[in-house]
C-alpha cells in the first residue's frame, strides 16, 4: 500500500513536467503540440497504482503523459520523446502523443486507440495473463461510435478491459453541453458493464475507488467502466483559453496537490518537492544534451 | 510425376486455414458470420469453428472497430485472421488501418510489430452492385509499411495465405469473389496449358505467361487477381485473330510494389499495358506506368495503356456491369494501340 506521501510526489512531479514542457515550448525548444495533464494528476496517479506494468498494459489518447509517467516513470525517455532527441522513447518519431514503452501505447486520433485497447484485453484473456488493459478516454472522445462498439464488444466477450473516462468537461474548446447528450455512466451501463463515477480530485479517493474496480475486473475478467469527472487547470493544448476564470478560479480550489498537500507534513511535502525539483532539473538538463533525432543517429 | 488437382480457390484457402490452426495456436480467425454451419458468406472458414471453437470468434457488425481489435491481438503476439465480409467494408476500417496498423511499429520505434491478416473478397461480375462489387485495392496502395496481396487462380493460393499469416508486416489478402470458384491452376513442368510459366519472388511471387517461350513478345500485360484469367483469355485472342503475342505478368504482391518481373517482361518486350478491375484513375496501373518510365524508360516504345473499370459505380444489371468492368475487349485494343505490335 503506497502512502499518501508517495502518491504526492507523483503527482507534484507530472504538474511540474507538464508546466516544464510549457515553458520549453515558449523557449522554442519543442515542437509540434502538447496536451498537459496539469490539474488531472490524481486520476492517473491513484489509478495506475494498482496496474502491474509487467503484466497490465494501457492504452492512452492524447493526453498521455500523466499516465506515461505514472505507469512507467520514465521521464527522460518521455522528454526526449517530446524534444525531438535521439534517446526519445520512440527515437524521436512518435512525438508527444505516439508513445509506446512496454506495456504502454498511446495514439493521437480520438476514438481510435478503443478497439485496439479492447483487442488487446482479448490477446491477454486468450494467454491467460491475467492482465487488464486500461483504455483513457476524454468526455469528446464519447462522440466517437467505436467507442460504442468496444464496449459492446468488450461486454459481449466478457474482456478484461478498464474503459477510464476523465471527464474534464471540456473537449478542446467545446464545453461538455454542447458536445455529449444523456449520461455518461448509462452508457457503459446500456452495454451491461459495471460503472462506477466519481466527482472528486482527492487522490486517496480515486485509489480506492480504482482499485474496487480493478479487482473486479481481475476476479471477473469483465469490462469495469469509471468515469471520473475531473478538470485542466491548463489550455487544451498550448494555446489559449477562453473558459471562465472564474470556474477556473473555483477549481483550483480544488487543486489535487492542494487536497492532498493539506493532508502531509509540511517539512515533508517541502522535501519531497524539492526532491521532484531536483530530478526534473537533471532530467532536463541531460534531455538538452542529448543528440537530436536525425537520420542514422540512435540513440 | 504430376498430380493434377481439381482444387477451387474456396477449397484451397478453406483447407490452408485447417493446417494453420492445426501447426499454430496464436492463430484466431474472426469475422461476421464465421461460424458453422454457415462457415462464412463464402464459405472460407468451413469447419473451422467445429474443430476449434476457442478460436473462431463470430462477432458484432462492427468493422471500424474490428480492424483495431486486431491490431490490439497482434501488438500482444497473436496472429488475428480478420474476414471483412465484402472488401467494399474496408472503408469503414480506413482509420485503423491508416492511422494504426500501419503507423505502429514504424512510430513506436520499432518496438513493436502488427502481424495480422485481413483476408476480404473484392471484384465484380456478380451482380452484387454498387457497394458489394467494389476493387479498392487502391485505397491501400499508398499506405506506407503494409503488404497487399492478391492471389490469382494460377498462383499457389493456400500458400500465399500461410506465408501472410507467417508475415511480421500486417497483410490485406484480397480473395477475388470469383476466385472461389474458378479451379486453381499451378503451372506443371513450367507450363498452364501452352503457356510457358515463370515464378518468382518470395513469399508471394509474380508468374510471367508467355505463348513463345519468352521470345517474339510485343507488349507485356500486367495484372493481379481477378483480372488474370480476362487479360489470358485477351492474349490469346491476340494470338488466334492477329498473331499477336505478348507477355502477361501476373503480380500476387501489390504493396510493396515489386517489379522486378514486370521490368524484365518489359526489357523483351518493349511495351506495357496495365490491368485491373477497379477504377481507373490513381489506381495500380498509374502507379506501374510511372514507375515503369522511371525505371525502364529506354527500354519502351510507346506509351504505357492502362485498362480498368470506368470511373464510376458499378451497376447492378450485368449488362451494364459488364459495360463498367474491363473486359477482354479493353485488353486487346489496349494491346493492339501499341505502337508497333503489328507487324
Ligand atoms: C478523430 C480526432 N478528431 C479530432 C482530434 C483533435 N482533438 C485532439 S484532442 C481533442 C479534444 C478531445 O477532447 P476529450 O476527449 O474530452 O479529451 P481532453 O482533451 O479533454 O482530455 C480534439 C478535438 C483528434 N485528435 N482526433
Ligand atoms: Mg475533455
Amino acid at each position: 500500500m503506497e502512502t499518501l506521501a508517495t502518491f504526492y510526489e507523483r503527482m507534484f512531479f507530472i504538474r511540474r513536467f507538464e508546466e516544464t514542457l510549457l515553458d520549453l515550448f515558449s523557449l522554442g525548444k519543442l515542437v509540434g503540440t502538447t496536451h498537459t495533464y496539469i490539474g488531472q494528476e490524481a486520476n492517473a496517479v491513484g489509478l495506475i497504482e494498482h496496474l502491474d506494468p509487467d503484466v497490465d498494459t494501457v492504452f492512452s489518447n492524447h493526453r498521455c503523459h500523466g499516465h506515461y509517467l505514472a505507469f512507467t516513470d520514465d521521464a527522460f525517455g518521455l522528454l526526449c520523446e517530446v524534444m525531438g532527441k535521439a534517446p526519445g522513447v520512440c527515437g524521436g518519431k512518435g512525438g508527444s502523443q505516439h508513445l509506446c514503452k512496454g506495456n504502454f501505447y498511446s495514439n493521437g486520433v480520438l476514438g481510435s486507440i478503443v478497439p485496439v485497447a479492447t483487442g488487446i484485453g482479448l490477446a491477454e484473456k486468450r494467454k491467460g495473463t491475467g492482465a487488464v488493459s486500461t483504455v483513457f478516454l476524454g468526455d469528446g472522445t464519447l462522440g466517437e461510435g467505436v467507442t460504442y462498439e468496444s464496449l459492446n464488444l468488450a461486454s459481449l466477450w466478457h474482456l478484461p478491459v478498464f474503459f477510464v473516462v476523465e471527464n474534464n468537461h471540456y473537449a478542446q474548446s467545446t464545453p461538455v453541453e454542447l458536445e455529449l447528450a444523456g449520461s455518461i455512466a448509462a452508457r457503459g451501463a446500456a452495454f451491461g458493464v459495471e460503472v462506477d463515477e466519481l466527482d472528486t480530485t482527492d487522490v486517496q479517493v480515486i485509489h480506492e475507488a480504482a482499485g474496487r474496480a480493478v479487482a473486479r475486473i481481475r476476479e471477473t475478467g469483465a469490462p469495469f467502466f469509471l468515469v471520473l469527472n475531473t478538470y485542466r487547470f491548463s489550455p487544451h493544448s498550448k494555446s489559449d483559453d477562453q473558459r471562465d476564470p472564474d470556474e477556473l478560479e473555483e477549481r483550483r480550489t480544488r487543486d489535487p496537490l492542494l487536497v492532498a498537500g493539506a493532508r502531509l507534513d509540511e517539512a515533508e511535502r517541502k522535501a519531497l518537492e524539492e526532491r521532484c525539483e531536483e530530478r526534473l532539473a537533471e532530467t532536463v538538463e541531460a534531455a538538452d544534451e542529448a543528440p537530436a533525432a536525425a537520420p542514422g543517429v540512435a540513440a | 510425376m504430376s498430380t493434377v488437382q481439381q482444387k477451387r480457390g474456396v477449397q484451397a484457402l478453406n483447407e490452408t486455414l485447417h493446417a494453420l490452426f492445426a501447426e499454430r495456436d496464436d492463430v484466431v480467425l474472426f469475422g461476421e458470420d464465421v461460424l458453422d454451419p454457415y462457415g462464412g458468406a463464402f464459405k472460407v472458414t468451413q469447419g473451422l469453428s467445429d474443430a476449434y471453437p476457442d478460436r473462431v470468434l463470430t462477432t458484432p457488425i462492427s468493422e471500424a472497430s474490428l480492424f483495431g481489435v486486431a491490431a490490439g491481438m497482434a501488438l500482444r503476439g497473436q496472429r488475428p485472421i480478420l474476414e471483412i465480409m465484402f472488401g467494399d467494408f474496408v472503408a469503414l476500417g480506413l482509420d485503423q488501418i491508416v492511422n494504426g496498423i500501419s503507423k505502429f511499429r514504424e512510430m513506436y520505434d520499432d518496438q513493436v510489430t502488427v502481424p495480422l491478416v485481413v483476408r476480404t473478397p473484392m471484384g465484380g461480375r456478380r451482380g452484387y452492385g454498387p457497394t458489394h462489387s467494389q476493387s479498392l485495392e487502391k485505397l491501400l496502395l499508398g499506405i506506407p509499411n503494409i503488404c497487399v496481396v492478391a492471389p490469382s487462380e494460377c498462383h499457389d493460393v493456400g500458400s500465399l495465405l500461410a506465408a501472410a499469416v507467417e508475415d511480421e508486416r500486417p497483410v490485406f489478402f484480397i480473395e477475388n469473389k470469383l476466385l472461389y470458384g474458378r479451379v486453381i491452376r499451378r503451372p506443371d513442368h513450367g507450363h498452364i496449358g501452352e503457356l510457358a510459366v515463370r515464378e518468382s519472388g518470395d513469399p508471394y511471387p509474380a508468374l510471367t505467361f508467355s505463348a513463345t517461350d519468352f521470345t517474339e513478345g510485343v507488349a507485356t500485360v500486367v495484372t493481379y487477381g481477378g483480372m488474370l484469367p480476362v487479360v489470358l483469355d485477351a492474349v490469346t485472342e491476340l494470338v488466334l485473330e492477329q498473331e499477336i503475342f505478348c507477355e502477361v505478368v501476373a503480380l500476387s504482391q501489390l504493396v510493396p510494389i515489386e517489379l522486378d518481373a514486370v521490368l524484365e517482361s518489359v526489357a523483351r518486350t518493349g511495351a506495357l499495358v496495365t490491368a485491373e478491375e477497379g477504377t481507373l484513375t490513381g489506381g495500380f496501373g498509374a502507379e506501374i506506368a510511372a514507375r515503369v518510365q522511371e525505371a525502364a524508360w529506354s527500354d519502351l516504345r510507346a506509351p504505357v495503356q492502362r485498362v480498368a473499370a470506368r470511373d464510376g459505380i458499378i451497376p447492378s444489371a450485368r449488362p451494364l456491369e459488364d459495360d463498367m468492368l474491363p473486359s477482354v475487349e479493353d485488353v486487346v485494343a489496349a494491346v493492339t494501340a501499341l505502337d508497333g505490335v503489328r507487324s
